[in-house]
């Protein structure tokens, strides 16, 4: 019985390899054999129903025992792997760099592909590796180079509510931090992230999380690792390069509301950071920043779906703040500060976002967004003669209609205000596509 | 550092909780249902969806995390029914005793026959599930078999109570099959009844009841209903026309409605799970009201 059945999988599970020629004569041997077996199968059934009616008051199925029937594999792949296709279509101005007026860059040069593009694709393996552990890969593949976004394990076994993870991951503060680019509800990130991690914070180290044993969901973690990442930097050092705390809470509120929210800290350290700076003859300047960096987040989100139920009608809002406080030496070099011009450098600066996403009706959502950052209190020393300090608020607006076919397909039509630098007031345009091939994957709240 | 301190305090001051009563997760309210049918007093059980939401599409919300942190054993469908969320819960609640391959871990789809196992697995048929289709609470023997297996599973975490879990199975067991044979002399004249589906939700009770499924108005598995669709469907229906159209109580109104105003058949609402109806309050009401439903469209 087993075994045809086998051979019809395995048979179809070939076939697109076949020339097309094979291919019919293939299909018509399969179809042959399904409707055969549908036949005798019907027959079974039929004959079971009989059965069944004779002696459906005397012998209801209870006495058979069952066990454990076998079945497939939990997941129709292990690993488990999935693959997402990003790209689409952007219509920005012809700026040769886009800075954030006030706040040093993350060293990374903002994407500013105009045009059609396909970007960045994620793929991403997953599986228990055995009762204890799981892993985990994402890598992004960009032409030429393969980058791992996140490589770790994770305990399965710790039991107490506690997870250790270790390796190389995204930072469990915040609420957006986790996510990768095509679980973002816009085309492009946030001005927040953008300012202080350049996409979002990873560390290469260990994470401890721990879920407390109460009805009211609360969770702390802490984070230790290299530090590598901006605003840190690689010292090439043994011991402990960053930390990371955070704590979050939730619920529900009737059936209708859920929320979270918490607090976040970040403290790392910097030596010779690149970044750069205009000076007061609108001239650009290398920047070379050595000390303390230390941030504080603060993430709420709220999500309505009518009874619990998201298919039709929902609705999520999320909002984030920061405040940053850098501390040290700063050096900058070229246009005013000439051969070099080494100097303090202590700033206090802050910002956010609030977003909220409607989805409409079935497949349709519609979101908007609001960016705005403070540039804060800063101190250059003696390059006070030579960096402005300008009060300027960095700004943006993204208005967006996304639309779903699938759980699996996203496109996506993105308009973009950006004032995110002194002087510029640039009308942008995103067309997105997101497809995710492969396993099912389950998106965190 | 006394952010630190803080932490090593909080991890040590708030001990297990320790609770006499087995704590249960059930992802479905028909397991809910059950385990407190064969548990009583002797579990605590919380039920992480209800009649009113799609258990395919479940946010992975902190309070289901916080639940999942605190339970003894899980009980859910399993067949990739759950795997939009449920992977999410147990990774993230820090929890051993509910791990898959666990004692504390139960699918009660290991236990049943499944049906409409794909022969092809490609996203071009929609929503499959590799294990076969997961809506298997529709036939009450189905129930039966889970009952016999999530008894045991009891007795196996929770030995103290072995006796009162015996005699309350033993209870269940003759009230479900006195209730069975009840069901199968009522739902006669259901047998061999044209239906339409909205979703392949009732397979297991088609096959239960002898109804014929002619049509479904899902274009594919889990994708939503389209007008041209559902257009095709009434066509179809003039040739062979069927007596009702099946929906779900957590499902959208309009399609099983813009059917019924086309091609002239009544719509029956079944509760699906435990408390999708006033009737559906336990099992025993669910296919009580569920025959009910059905039989309103034969009259």
């Amino acid at each position: 019985m087993l075994r045809p059945a086998l051979m019809v999988a395995a048979l179809a599970a070939a076939l697109p390899a076949y020339a097309d020629t094979d291919l019919d004569a293939l299909r018509a041997e399969i179809q042959e054999m399904k409707t055969s077996y549908e036949a005798r199968i019907q027959a079974l059934e039929s004959r079971l129903q009989a059965a069944e009616s004779n002696t459906a008051v005397t012998l209801p199925a209870i006495a058979t025992p069952q066990g454990e029937t076998a079945q497939p594999a939990r997941n129709a792949f292990n690993p488990e792997i999935s693959f997402i296709l990003q790209g689409g279509y952007a219509h920005l101005k012809d700026l040769p760099e886009r800075h954030i007026t006030g706040f040093l860059p993350d060293g990374t040069p903002e994407e500013t592909t105009r045009g059609f593009s396909a970007n960045e694709s994620e793929l991403v393996l997953s599986a228990s590796i055995d009762p204890y552990f799981r892993g985990y890969l994402n890598a992004v593949l960009n032409d030429g180079s393969i980058g791992v976004e996140e490589a770790w394990f994770q305990t399965l076994a710790l039991g107490r509510g506690l997870t250790l993870k270790g390796g190389r991951f995204r930072s469990g503060m915040g609420y957006q931090n986790e996510q990768h680019p095509h679980a973002w509800d816009f085309a492009t990130n946030n001005l927040m992230y953008e300012a202080l991690f350049g996409e979002g914070y990873g560390n290469d180290g260990l994470q401890l999380n721990w879920v407390a044993p109460t009805e009211l969901f609360t969770e702390l973690g802490a984070e230790i690792g290299r530090g590598a990442n901006f605003p840190g930097t690689d010292r090439n050092q043994n011991g402990i390069g960053s930390y990371t705390l955070y704590g979050h809470v939730g619920g529900d509120v009737g059936n209708s509301h859920s929320w979270r929210g918490g607090v976040s800290y970040l403290s790392a350290r910097a030596t010779d950071r690149s970044g750069s700076f205009m000076d007061f003859a609108d001239i650009s300047v290398d920047t070379s920043f050595t000390g303390d960096s230390q941030t504080w987040l603060a993430d709420f989100v709220w999500k309505w779906a009518p009874r619990g139920n998201a298919s039709v009608n929902n609705f999520k809002f999320a909002a984030e703040l920061f405040r940053r406080e850098e501390d040290g030496s700063l050096n900058c070099t070229g246009g005013m500060c000439g051969a070099g011009s080494p100097g303090t450098y202590q700033t206090t600066q802050y910002g956010g976002y609030a977003q909220g996403v409607y989805q409409f009706m079935p497949r349709w959502r519609t979101g908007y967004r609001y960016d705005l950052l403070d540039p804060g209190s800063r101190d250059y020393g003696i390059n006070n003669a030579y960096l402005p300090r300008s009060n300027y608020r960095p700004t943006r607006h993204a208005l967006m209609v996304d639309y779903s076919p699938s759980e699996f397909s996203r496109l996506r039509l993105q308009y973009t205000k950006d004032r995110a630098s002194e002087g510029q007031d640039e009308n942008q345009w995103y067309v997105q596509y997101i497809y995710s091939l492969g396993s099912h994957g389950a998106h965190a709240f | 550092m006394k952010p630190l301190h803080l932490l090593a305090l909080l991890f040590t001051a708030v001990p297990g909780l320790a609770h006499a009563a087995l704590n249960i997760f059930a992802c479905e309210p028909e397991w809910g249902a059950l385990a407190t049918e064969l548990g009583g007093d002797a579990v605590r059980v919380y039920a992480a969806t209800t009649a009113f939401q799609d258990p395919h599409r479940i946010e992975a919300r902190p309070s289901l995390i916080a639940q999942m942190r605190r339970a003894d054993l899980a009980v859910c469908t399993g067949a990739e029914l759950e795997i939009g969320w449920l992977p999410i819960l147990l990774r993230q609640s820090g929890n051993a005793a509910i791990q898959p391959g666990k004692p504390g871990y139960f699918e009660a789809a290991r236990q049943v026959a499944m049906l409409d196992k794909p022969a092809v697995l490609d996203r071009a048929q929609g929503d499959v599930h590799a294990a076969g289709n997961p809506h298997i609470q529709t036939d009450p023997r189905n129930i039966a078999r889970v009952a016999q297996a999530l008894s045991a599973r009891l007795i196996e975490i929770d030995p103290d109570h072995a006796t009162l879990y015996r005699t309350r199975l033993a209870d269940f067991n003759t009230r479900w099959n006195a209730a069975m044979a009840r069901w199968q002399i009522q739902a006669a004249p259901l047998k061999g009844m044209n239906i339409v589906v909205q979703h392949q939700a009732f397979p297991y009770m088609e096959n239960w009841l002898g109804l014929k499924r002619v049509a479904v108005l899902e274009p594919k598995p889990g994708v939503e209903p389209t007008l041209g669709h559902l257009a095709e469907v009434a066509a179809q229906l003039k040739a062979a026309p069927a007596k009702a159209v099946l929906r779900a109580a957590y499902q959208s109104a309009r399609p099983a409605e813009w059917l019924a105003n086309h091609a002239g058949l009544s719509v029956v609402v079944l509760p699906f799970t435990v408390g999708g109806s006033d009737r559906a309050q336990d099992l025993f009401g669910l296919f009580d009201d569920s025959l009910a439903q059905l039989l309103k469209a034969v009259q």
